[in-house]
């Protein structure tokens, strides 16, 4: 899960962490208020769940109230587009109003799991408010790592060897040794995915301050931190996606016209290449979980025709712990409730196969009832091409 | 011969008397999976299944010699389970769990690492050795007893690819999920290293995804000692950078982890690769028969 930058910092506060003083903003009027009592220089920073603000015009230095005001009103409401955001970018709905700050230096730190030695690794650099992965593709010398084992966890000579590596001075090196086990003790308590700070800036009074703040969750371990939980923005998701999740069900949105219904990530993956393979396209991933209820399929049908690019649905399911009979009277009954009018092409394989086809069947319903899948995928290919 | 799992497998359940774990087990002592019984904390007495229910692993271990264990408690708690299997003893433990958080699985991984234990899963489908034992929740009939080892990083991927193997006439020695979360007990070349020994297994059909580099890992061990023929599939080949696929571990980050990628490296490698998932069988008897 991610959280904006503002609420990070407010998580880096309650953990020690110095974080320029500053509060967040809904409209002009509130960027101003705040604005006044921190006085000026400010920076107004969009607050959406996307990189790359700065470029997009989402970040501005305001040297006094005119401009403060100026860019407020420039900022809340405008779209930030990239990459990250997909075409219809995403509203700026708030902003971060902070004081400015003196920068002498710029490093960069962050914190995420190394999947392959299994264990917390810590990176930091030189480079400040660079891409990190540009970095580290050009200038692999200037990225320091510290892996974290378990049974240690954070120790001293971490962070020693680490400010050392850095270059930094002796306050400078006892108030970074700090930080880190402070960012530490956050990404530990909170089940962090990642903690970054690009830059963590060092001030002309030697002074270290997050003057960014990134911090994304291990959905798995939600369930463990409520407060966590009450961070979640739902207006930074896709719309079809929240209510996918909540029914559990895992929907990722593309842009193709197919839609699909699978279950379990690695085939949901598989029925995408494949129909990308006879040069069809997905208008989306969709998984609808191991243990599936009649009632998740149903909602999981809903949310694939209300994708008005669908022009065909591809339905394949291998029954494992889902039982295809369950699935099959769970299309049945959506697709009638629903009034579905598209072509629906559907491959029911496993547990209890036989009785699912028979429920498609003598359903009365126009499925298209394949049993090879790649029979099934050319199908929906070619009533996705045609008119 | 075969690996991990077989006839002779003493099997405990954890999370024994639960849904998914009174489901699955009766399914799998309907397969004739030996199930010695099963372990839920405050029901050790009681008769479940007609097994006897311990307290604890160490009952268990003590009562019934019980020597794999398999996993369905829930997640939260799941991390738990498999420490206490492995500090029992307990020589292979599968756990189906899926969930986890990722910082336990940190601990489960580095304790494991000090153990003899072997670890499949997290989030898998289990392990079956066809005609012999299922210590899983794959649907049993589309096995068939033969000579084609499987390991994969998915579950109903897994279903379909056994199918379409069985489907040409061919059955497996083994079928192993090992599943598809970032942090997982064995990886590729952990099975390998079993399939490389076991007489029995010919060729090894092995079902990648995006994310991480463990088929990378797995295609230079095999050119170096895996003298079997290998053929693979990568799927999320058209999966977005930056999208959690379904599995935690399935994502592209940092310009890391890209089907296309770990599909060149095994090419490089003298592996097979299947670009339509539709075809795994019929790639796999083609080469066979070549």
């Amino acid at each position: 899960m991610k959280i904006h930058e503002y609420q990070a910092k407010e998580l880096f506060k309650d953990f020690g962490i110095p974080v320029p003083e500053g509060s967040v903003a809904h409209t002009k009027e509130e960027v101003l208020e705040i604005a006044d009592k921190i006085g000026y220089p400010c920076v107004i920073k969009a607050q959406v769940h996307a990189g790359g603000r700065g470029k997009a015009g989402g970040v501005k230095l305001a040297k006094n109230r005119d401009e403060a005001l100026r860019f407020a009103e420039e900022i809340i409401g405008m779209h930030i587009k990239n990459i990250q955001t997909g075409v219809q970018g995403k509203k700026v709905r708030k902003v971060l109003v902070e004081k400015g700050v003196n920068i002498v230096n710029e490093l960069y730190i962050a914190l995420i799991i190394d999947r392959e030695k299994a264990m917390p690794v810590i990176i930091a650099s030189l480079e400040g408010g660079m891409e990190i992965e540009k970095v580290a593709e050009k200038h692999p010398e200037r990225i320091f790592k510290e892996y974290i084992h378990p049974v240690t966890g954070l120790s001293n000579f971490h962070n020693i060897r680490l400010s050392f590596k850095l270059g930094l001075n002796k306050k400078q090196r006892g108030i970074f040794s700090k930080l880190v086990s402070n960012l530490y003790k956050l990404f530990n308590e909170k089940d962090a995915s990642i903690v970054e700070i690009n830059p963590l800036i060092i001030t002309n009074t030697e002074e270290l301050i997050a003057l960014d703040a990134k911090v994304n969750f291990d959905d798995n371990a939600l369930v463990k931190h409520s407060d966590i939980m009450g961070l979640r923005d739902i207006h930074e998701e896709d719309p079809f996606e929240v209510e996918a999740s909540r029914y559990e069900l895992n929907y990722i949105k593309l842009d193709g016209n197919i839609g699909c219904m699978v279950n379990g990530a690695g085939l949901a993956m598989a029925t995408m290449d494949i129909l990308k393979y006879y040069k069809g396209e997905p208008a989306n991933f969709l998984d609808v979980g191991g243990g599936t209820s009649e009632e998740r399929i149903k909602e999981a049908f809903k949310i694939l025709i209300a994708d008005k690019n669908v022009k065909v649905v591809f339905i394949n399911i291998f029954g494992g712990i889902v039982r295809t009979d369950i699935v099959a009277s769970g299309v049945i009954n959506a697709a009638r409730s629903l009034n579905v009018n598209i072509p629906v092409v559907i491959v029911l394989r496993g547990t209890n196969e036989k009785q699912a086809r028979k429920i498609i069947d003598e359903s009365g319903l126009n499925f298209i009832s394949e049993i090879d899948f790649k029979k099934a995928a050319l199908k929906s290919v070619e009533l996705s091409t045609g008119d | 011969m075969s690996i991990l799992a077989n006839k002779n497998s003493r099997v405990i359940v954890q999370g024994f008397t639960g849904k998914e774990g009174s489901f699955h087990a009766s399914q799998m002592i309907e397969y004739g999976t030996n199930i010695v019984g099963g372990v839920t904390p405050g029901k050790g007495g009681h008769t479940h299944l007609n097994k006897p229910v311990f307290n604890t692993v160490e009952e268990a271990v003590i009562n019934e010699g019980a020597n794999v264990s398999i996993i369905f408690v829930p997640a939260i708690f799941a991390g738990d389970a498999i420490l206490e299997a492995v500090n029992t003893g307990i020589e292979l433990v599968i756990c189906i769990s899926e969930g986890i958080p990722v910082q336990d699985m940190v601990k489960v991984k580095h304790y494991l690492n000090t153990t003899n234990s072997t670890l499949i899963g997290p989030n898998c489908p289990g392990v079956i050795t066809p005609n012999e034992a299922k210590v899983g929740i794959m649907p049993a009939h589309i096995h068939k007893k033969g000579k084609i080892g499987i390991i994969s990083r998915s579950g109903t991927l897994t279903y379909a690819a056994v199918n379409q193997i069985s489907n040409q006439g061919m059955g497996q020695s083994t079928s192993v999920g090992i599943g598809g979360d970032p942090i997982i007990g064995s990886d590729f070349v952990d099975i390998l290293k079993l399939f490389v020994k076991d007489e029995e297994t010919e060729a090894v059909v092995m079902i990648g995804e995006i994310g991480g580099s463990m088929e990378e890992k797995a295609a230079i061990y095999i050119k170096k000692h895996f003298n079997k023929p290998v053929i693979a599939f990568i799927s999320g080949q058209t999966a977005p950078p930056g999208r959690r696929m379904g599995h935690a571990g399935a994502i592209i980050t940092g310009g890391k982890g890209y089907a296309k990628e770990k599909m060149r490296v095994l090419k490089d490698n003298g592996i097979h690769i299947v670009e339509n998932p539709a075809e795994i069988g019929s790639t796999l008897k083609k080469v066979l028969t070549r």
